[in-house]
């Protein structure tokens, strides 16, 4: 981390984007992880992503658990409300958010100890429930916070920066979120900016569960050899299933590529996702051929990135549950209370 | 044999088989004796099972309008061979015992000074022509729901109207109940009449009251109370609580036009998420509550000091039953006092208020929201499995439609606009309560980012000793303000200058009321007080400081209320003498009474020695 000072200056000439806003508008405070933490290299790309989305920053809500991945949300969208709640719980925390204003963007930052060891309950609800939000996992196989354990997400015969072995089967985040009805999966890696930052556009305009899993490495506890979360390690097996650009709705949308290289997927909210498609059998819209391809792919060593399932027409959590389109909390008596009259009735069934 | 006679004065124990639909029947007895104006107290006596266990429900017919539990039984209406001898051990001498006659006693243990009353239920179902098996088994507890009309002289008019309006329209269901009824009724008054000595007659002591369980009455609550959010996880006893709540809002909050709903209810996959979500929703500005007993709020702990510390308003209803561990699920018990008082790690105290009875819950529960916002804290209601779950007679319930919501320090995105400053955790005003902002409100003022860990009054991380102790001291003082919000405790005075007090809390209350005017009866005069809140205001310390001694009366092994009182109000212990109750069933007037006579009664022979 560094302890020079944030200045509070912009550069007159910094781009605007629609809304006038700069990026600097999206930063938040200074990062105290360690320097090279591809934790924050997201935060940097959450930040380009929320720019080029032309968001409001304070209609973004950012929650999160407990961890070095967890800690992030006080480091960009300074003006967004933040809540950093305790381990493994911030998908209940978020739920219930979304269930009081369904008017705001919610983005949940976790880890994979958060997400995978002590949250993969909760991890598991919010998907299966349809939760609309983003859901980063900054993953980095590791424990970074109290020094180098093993996480859930550690690939069995890893080693450990101590020099121990990991016995126990990775749990995969991603294949779990296909199973669960995730309505948006991808995984990228932080050390690839392009690819990333158009998959957190892309999840944060999707109108249900997204979940991004994002490769992140740990350069204290996990960056070694015979690491599968290192940065050198994910390079050479990075397998990307696509490359995507997202298209705002406004924008006219030129189909000018050969058939079988790029396929164009049209978003409920009206935007599209423009695919480049790099395994041209691979396609993101058939949840149970992304599972096996998913399956096939890891079991060979590689790791999986891109776009890997994505549906066009997501419901969420608010369509299972009927609510009104006004936000729960900007209701008072007038619409909450039925008053003394009906409770009059009330008390007569009860006589 | 003295054969028991009581007009309008006893208790009937029905022994029954969980599952053979003998709820509904006893249950329209009770109301049958109501219709005739006798209030009555009634208890659920269920086991931690769906079919096949015993389940007893207890009616107190009472003129006088005692609602408590009252203790022995005088008439026993025994449809459990199981525990026919434990039944038949429990009635009082001179008593009654109804069994099913159809088939000829052989060997069940039976008492001389019991009178065996004997009427073949099952035998006058089956002579019901024209119904199934199934049918004829519910049937044979409306039977004897008729036997026991006219062995007491009930109104069986009265039971007909109950039955057109449970069963609202269904023709056939009424004739076939009613014809139930006629054969038990008509074969008690040509073989028994005049055998049984208990009897109700007409009076007028129900009035307007109504009849309803606490957990529905607090889900009503939480309706008027604008809650939106419900997350929740099953666990008896509360979960009716949850229940309720989602049926007045589909009476209450769905919109005419669009059929959209104005409340969002998850059931949750543990205690752990559905705590989660009320405080990620009451961050968020809406009203949100979870409903739970004691293995929940264990569970939630962790949520608990994070509410506590981070200051985010939620609205918990603890439905105590006996603990510890799974305990007894189906109990009462009033025993989750210290773990919700003091609830996680660190230092912790937390604001609690005891409803006394379902209108109370109702209206505390509507209460516990806007507590819960002006405090930016948890409120736990305190209630339990006698008051959630039994029907309880009492007052009806009210609403004052010029009341209006109390949301607490929230600042609007027009203030900020304007310029008023704002920092989460500072103490503005002098009542230790600081201001808000919600999430979304405005593009570049208000943001904070809410945390678990150390912070200093502008939101910020901070591990400085200062900042730390600074905002410690601060909720300190804030419980302080609470104090003065919270219900206050309600007294009653005794006749004459009393030396001694009597304290209690939640369900006891009608017991407590019962034993009060049978002690003052007898020349024992003692003040009481009933607590209805913690912190404690100063009138609960003044009563104690102005009475020799104190009877605390609780619903738990260890005295949570006391150690909370001598803890929190640096009194001695001495000054207490604990009465408890903690059996699992609800306390008795008998109890109270037995326990504090006994007492009073050593120390004037220890005065005369």
């Amino acid at each position: 981390m560094t302890y020079i000072a944030k200045p509070k200056l912009h550069h007159p000439g910094l781009p605007k984007n629609a809304l006038g806003f700069t990026h600097r508008d999206y930063e938040g405070r200074i990062s105290t992880l360690c320097a090279g933490c591809g934790h924050d290299s997201i935060s940097a790309a959450l930040i380009q992503a929320c720019f080029e989305l032309d968001l409001e920053p304070h209609r973004v809500a950012k929650l999160s658990g407990i961890g070095c991945s967890s800690k992030t949300p006080d480091y960009f969208l300074g003006q967004s409300h933040g809540f950093n709640s305790v381990h493994g719980r911030m998908p209940s925390v978020l739920t219930g958010a979304n269930l009081a204003n369904r008017d705001l963007i919610y983005l949940g930052v976790s880890g994979d100890g958060d997400s995978a060891s002590i949250g993969l309950g909760q991890f598991a609800h919010c998907v299966r429930r349809g939760v609309n939000m983003l859901y980063i996992c900054e993953n980095n196989g590791v424990y970074g916070l109290t020094k180098g354990q093993f996480s859930a997400t550690a690939d069995k015969g890893s080693k450990s920066k101590a020099g121990g072995t990991n016995a126990d089967s990775a749990i995969d985040l991603v294949s779990l979120a296909l199973v669960l009805g995730a309505t948006f999966v991808a995984r990228s890696f932080s050390g690839d900016k392009h690819q990333l930052v158009p998959l957190i556009k892309a999840g944060l305009a999707h109108q249900g569960a997204a979940v991004l899993d994002v490769i992140s490495p740990c350069v204290q506890f996990n960056n070694h050899a015979g690491s599968t979360k290192s940065f050198d390690y994910v390079r050479e097996h990075n397998e990307a299933m696509n490359r995507i650009d997202v298209i705002p709705a406004r924008e006219e949308i030129k189909v000018d590529f050969e058939p079988g290289t790029t396929e164009v997927v049209r978003q409920h909210d009206g935007s599209y996702l423009k695919l480049a498609k790099l395994h041209r059998d691979y396609d993101p819209t058939d949840r149970a051929a992304a599972m096996a391809h998913l399956q096939a792919r890891q079991a060979a060593g590689e790791v999986v990135t891109g776009l890997l399932y994505v549906d066009p027409e997501p419901e969420d959590l608010h369509t299972h549950l009927g609510t009104v389109t006004t936000p729960l909390n900007r209701m008072g008596e007038k619409e909450l209370c039925p008053g003394a009259a009906a409770l009059a009735e009330v008390n007569a069934g009860y006589r | 044999m003295n054969k028991i006679t009581s007009t309008n004065d006893f208790v009937v124990k029905f022994a029954n088989v969980n599952g053979s639909g003998s709820a509904s029947a006893n249950e329209l007895f009770a109301r049958a004796v109501m219709r005739m104006g006798v209030p009555v107290a009634t208890r659920n006596i269920f086991p931690s099972n769906i079919q096949g266990l015993p389940t007893w429900y207890e009616v107190r017919v009472s003129g006088e309008g005692w609602l408590g539990r009252r203790g022995g039984v005088d008439i026993a209406v025994l449809m459990n061979p199981q525990t026919w001898n434990k039944d038949v051990a429990e009635i009082e001498s001179g008593g009654y015992m109804l069994y099913d006659a159809t088939k000829p006693l052989t060997g069940q243990k039976l008492r001389s000074d019991v009178t065996v009353l004997g009427v073949p239920f099952t035998a006058l179902a089956n002579s019901m022509e024209g119904t199934i098996p199934r049918e004829r088994q519910l049937l044979k507890n409306i039977v004897y729901v008729g036997a026991l009309a006219s062995l007491f002289g009930l109104d069986l008019k009265a039971i007909d109207e109950l039955l057109v309006k449970q069963f609202k329209g269904k023709t056939k269901l009424i004739n076939m109940n009613g014809t139930a009824l006629r054969l038990g009724h008509d074969y008690a008054e040509k073989n028994l009449k005049g055998a049984c000595g208990l009897k109700v007659t007409h009076s007028d002591k129900v009035g307007d009251k109504i009849f309803l369980q606490g957990n529905d009455a607090a889900g009503l609550g939480a309706v008027y109370g604008g809650a939106t959010v419900c997350a929740w996880y099953p666990i008896t006893p509360s979960t009716s609580l949850a229940e309720a709540f989602t049926a007045h809002c589909k009476k209450f909050r769905v919109d005419k036009v669009t059929g959209q709903n104005r409340f969002a209810i998850v059931q949750a996959e543990d205690e752990i998420a559905a705590i989660g979500m009320v405080l990620g929703a009451g961050w968020n500005g809406a009203r949100s509550f979870t409903a739970t007993s004691g293995p929940g709020i264990s569970l939630m702990q962790e949520f608990f000091g994070f509410a506590y510390y981070a200051e985010i308003p939620a609205v918990v209803f603890d439905i105590q039953r006996g603990g510890p561990s799974t305990g007894m699920p189906t109990r009462t018990q009033q025993s989750d006092l210290l773990l919700a008082a003091y609830a996680s790690h660190g230092d912790t105290k937390h604001v609690m208020i005891f409803p006394e009875d379902p209108r109370e819950s109702f209206e505390f529960a509507a209460l516990a929201f806007d507590l819960a916002e002006r405090m930016q804290t948890p409120i736990f209601s305190m209630m339990d499995l006698d008051i959630g779950m039994n029907d309880w007679l009492c007052e009806p319930l009210q609403w004052d439609d010029g009341r209006s919501y109390d949301r607490g320090k929230v600042i609007s995105a027009e203030e900020l606009e304007a310029g008023k400053s704002f920092a989460r955790y500072l103490d503005v005003d002098g009542d230790a309560v600081p201001y808000r902002t919600l999430p979304g409100t405005h593009a570049t003022k208000g943001a904070y980012f809410t945390r678990g860990s150390s912070h200093n009054a502008y939101a910020a991380y901070s591990e400085e000793g200062k900042d730390y102790t600074e905002v410690m001291q601060r909720l300190l003082r804030k419980f302080e303000t609470a104090k003065t919000l919270v219900p206050a405790p309600v007294v009653r005075r005794a006749k004459e200058k009393a030396k001694y007090g009597v304290i209690y809390y939640g369900s006891t209350s009608v017991a407590m009321d019962e034993a009060f005017a049978s002690l003052s009866n007898e020349g024992l005069h003692l003040d009481t007080m009933r607590i209805r809140a913690f912190p404690f205001s100063d009138a609960v310390v003044d009563f104690i400081n102005s009475h020799e001694q104190v009877f605390l009366i609780e619903q738990n092994r260890d005295a949570q209320m006391m150690k909370l009182i001598v803890n929190e109000c640096a009194i001695d212990p001495a000054r207490f003498i604990s009465i408890l109750h903690y059996d699992g069933t609800p306390i008795t007037a008998r109890f109270i009474h037995g326990a504090i006579a006994e007492r009073l009664s050593v120390t004037r022979k220890e005065a005369a020695e």
